[in-house]
């Protein structure tokens, strides 16, 4: 076996015989999944709007069976006549929104407390309102409005929360793996006793590079084996572009433990530097809980985090049938972003190295 | 110079920012030498051995193995060097065996060779113990060993038996000096002044990035006019009285003991025979310590 092998084999017996790492890699991030899969997962409990309809609405009365149909996938609709009980229930948060036609204006009764819920309320009473507005010019339609527009709000749970989740699994595995293995093979000198032997510098980096990926492609398969198994994920069309995602981020992360690592003298201030990293990160990138929270300025920001970068792209091909299109920029930020943070790295080594 | 040298260094010099760790150190080693550098910590030893391995590039001057420049690397001369690092260069959470065996797959050796050498080290029975589970002494016999797999011609040794109980250095010196009558060329750095003197033919004393003195341990010692201490015991003879007759040597005493540090001990042997003061006598001859001590001027500071 040649040196880049051995080396794999070291690597890699080294982090199936590290509980820890096994742990935080592994178990605590498919806790999470299974938990909050089976919270909110089901095929059952798709996230419809709930919204209360209060006395005749017209542009909902119009409605076809099949727009009825096609609206139903975003909003649920309760028919009332108590306009009072039915803001109580919006303040209690049982439903989003109450809706009430006055006169010729169509009003919407919200809380703020959710206002992605309330946004895609809106959104689609206005789309029905301009719709009616258009028919009453006796205009053919210029242009058309499908429901989907607002999709995003729709995609269930479980396809949201298995991306988040894997981003998170996978930046905890590269950063942690690469930081430990260069503080503590710099310690023990082990980088430098291997520079004197035949397979050299080269082999040790590739080697850690290697196993790092293949961690990252166990990681996908599983999380996703078991979301799609279990959880009712749904894998649409171009879903395997999700794997040179899964590696590009990789590299990403991999780069960012190496900074660390470089910055850090022993492994516990590498893991430290590590989590003050990749926690934060997770919930910048909108890991756990969207990020429609979050101002819009923090939005743009987050757009140069790997973990953000990562999501996006998973989300679009595996959850919103997006396709070679929606992945090229996150690949091309995050292949970005190894490059200058290990150039970085490299230069802090080297420095210290003569 | 020497064409047959196992090691040739001249004039190396070495600043880490404003720590200047070598400033000027020229030596040689033959072939088959058991060679140490000695000296105490922060003297420049790994660094020097570091340079001579080919890790590090020294600012000036120029080391060459076999006659060949160690900087720029060179693959070839490094299958012929077994270098063991001042902390063991282990895997993690591999077993002895597992950690042996990974080195004799790096240096594309058998793995029975890799077994031999366990068995050489008297490892085999922790074959299957966890590295990071050796004893400090079988971490280093372990370190050894790797640094041997590949059956190298030269051997660096960097504070072998630093941190050891006084069995397992015996213990290890003994394999030591196995590999050195194997035919191997061994390179030593040590902070012990016993060490060197017991294995080494050939010492360079080293403080401060300079070699103050080279040659064979005997030599320095006598070389150093190094002094006898006689020990007697403080009941039976005049401390004061001894250095009026001896003003030559030094007389120190405690409640016990008188010592008389001198460079010529016949006449005080003969004085306290006369005096009847034989009774528990200590002589002690030079060592390396003395001679240290008489070159440098200086405590020894380990
Ligand atoms: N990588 C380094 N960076 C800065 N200073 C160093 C480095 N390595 C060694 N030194 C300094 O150089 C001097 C010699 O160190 P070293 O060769 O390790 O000595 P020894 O091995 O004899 O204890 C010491 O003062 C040490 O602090
Ligand atoms: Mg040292």
């Amino acid at each position: 076996m040649n040196g880049l092998g051995t080396l794999s084999q070291i690597l890699l017996r080294g982090y199936l015989r590290d509980k820890a790492s096994l742990f935080f890699t592994l178990a605590f991030p498919l806790l999470f999944l299974v938990l909050l899969g089976g919270l909110f997962g089901g095929a059952d409990t798709a996230p419809q709007v709930k919204v209360a309809v209060v006395g005749p609405v017209d542009v909902l009365d119009a409605l076809t069976d099949g727009q009825r149909a096609q609206i139903g996938q975003v909003l649920a609709i309760t028919r009332t006549t108590d306009l009072a009980a039915a803001l109580d229930q919006v303040r209690s948060g049982d439903e989003t929104a109450a809706i009430v036609q006055q006169g010729t204006q169509v009003q919407v009764h919200y809380s703020a407390a959710d206002p992605s819920s309330a946004a895609t309320v809106r959104s689609v009473v206005e789309s029905l309102v301009q719709g009616a507005n258009l028919a009453a010019t006796g205009q053919p339609p210029r242009f058309t409005v499908s429901v989907t527009t607002v999709q995003d709000a729709s995609v269930k749970q479980i396809q949201y929360l298995t991306p988040g989740i894997l981003g998170w699994a996978i930046a905890t595995g590269a950063t942690f793996g690469a930081a430990s293995t260069l503080v503590v093979w710099r310690q023990r000198r082990l980088t430098q006793r291997l520079a004197l032997s035949p397979v050299g510098v080269p082999a040790v980096v590739g080697a850690r590079i290697l196993v790092s990926l293949g961690l990252a492609l166990a990681q996908t398969l599983l999380f996703l084996g078991i979301a799609a198994a279990f959880f009712d994920l749904q894998l649409t069309g171009a879903w395997w572009l999700a794997i040179p995602l899964v590696l590009a981020s990789t590299l990403a992360f991999l780069s960012v433990g190496l900074l660390a690592g470089a910055t850090t003298r022993s492994v516990e201030a590498g893991n430290a530097v590590c989590n003050i990293v990749v926690i934060p990160m997770a919930f910048l990138s909108g890991s756990f809980v969207p990020l429609s929270f979050a101002p819009d300025w923090l939005q743009a920001a987050s757009l140069v985090l790997p973990l953000r970068q990562f999501n996006e792209g998973v989300l679009d091909v595996l959850s919103r049938g997006g396709g070679i299109g929606d992945v090229v920029v996150p690949l091309a930020v995050l292949l970005g972003f190894a490059a200058v943070l290990t150039t970085v790295a490299v230069r802090l080594i080297r420095r210290e190295a003569d | 110079m020497d064409a047959s040298a196992a090691i040739a260094v001249t004039d190396l010099r070495k600043t880490y920012g404003t720590t200047t760790a070598l400033d000027g150190v020229s030596f040689e080693v033959g072939q088959g030498e058991f060679f140490g550098l000695l000296g105490p910590n922060g003297a420049g030893k790994t660094t020097t051995l570091e340079i001579v391995e080919g890790l590090r590039r020294p600012d000036s001057g120029q080391a060459l193995m076999f006659g060949a420049p160690s900087w720029p690397p060179n693959p070839d001369l490094m299958r012929r060097i077994g270098v063991q690092s001042q902390t063991p260069a282990f895997f993690e959470r591999l077993t002895a065996a597992e950690q042996i065996h990974a080195f004799a797959k790096l240096y594309r050796v058998p793995a029975v060779r890799a077994d031999e050498m366990l068995a050489a080290v008297g490892l085999s029975d922790k074959a299957r113990t966890r590295v990071e589970q050796l004893s400090g002494g079988q971490a280093q016999r372990l370190a050894i060993a790797c640094a041997l797999v590949h059956d190298p011609q030269l051997v660096f040794l960097d504070e072998p038996t630093a941190g050891l109980d006084p069995q397992a250095r015996r213990n290890l010196w003994d394999l030591l000096r196995d590999i050195n009558a194997a035919g191997r060329t061994v390179v030593l750095t040590t902070h012990y002044m016993d060490e060197a003197e017991a294995l080494c033919h050939r010492v360079a004393i080293i403080d401060h990035g300079r070699i103050l003195e080279c040659g064979p341990p005997e030599t320095l010692i006598q070389k150093a006019d190094a002094v006898t201490r006689v020990i007697a015991q403080a009941a039976l003879v005049d401390a004061g009285e001894l250095r009026r007759r001896f003003p030559e040597a030094t007389v120190t005493e405690d409640d016990t003991r008188i010592v008389i540090a001198s460079p010529d001990p016949a006449p005080v042997l003969a004085e306290l025979a006369a005096r009847g003061a034989l009774r528990d006598l200590v002589v002690k001859g030079a060592t390396l310590e003395d001679a240290y001590l008489t070159l440098t001027g200086r405590e020894y500071r380990a």
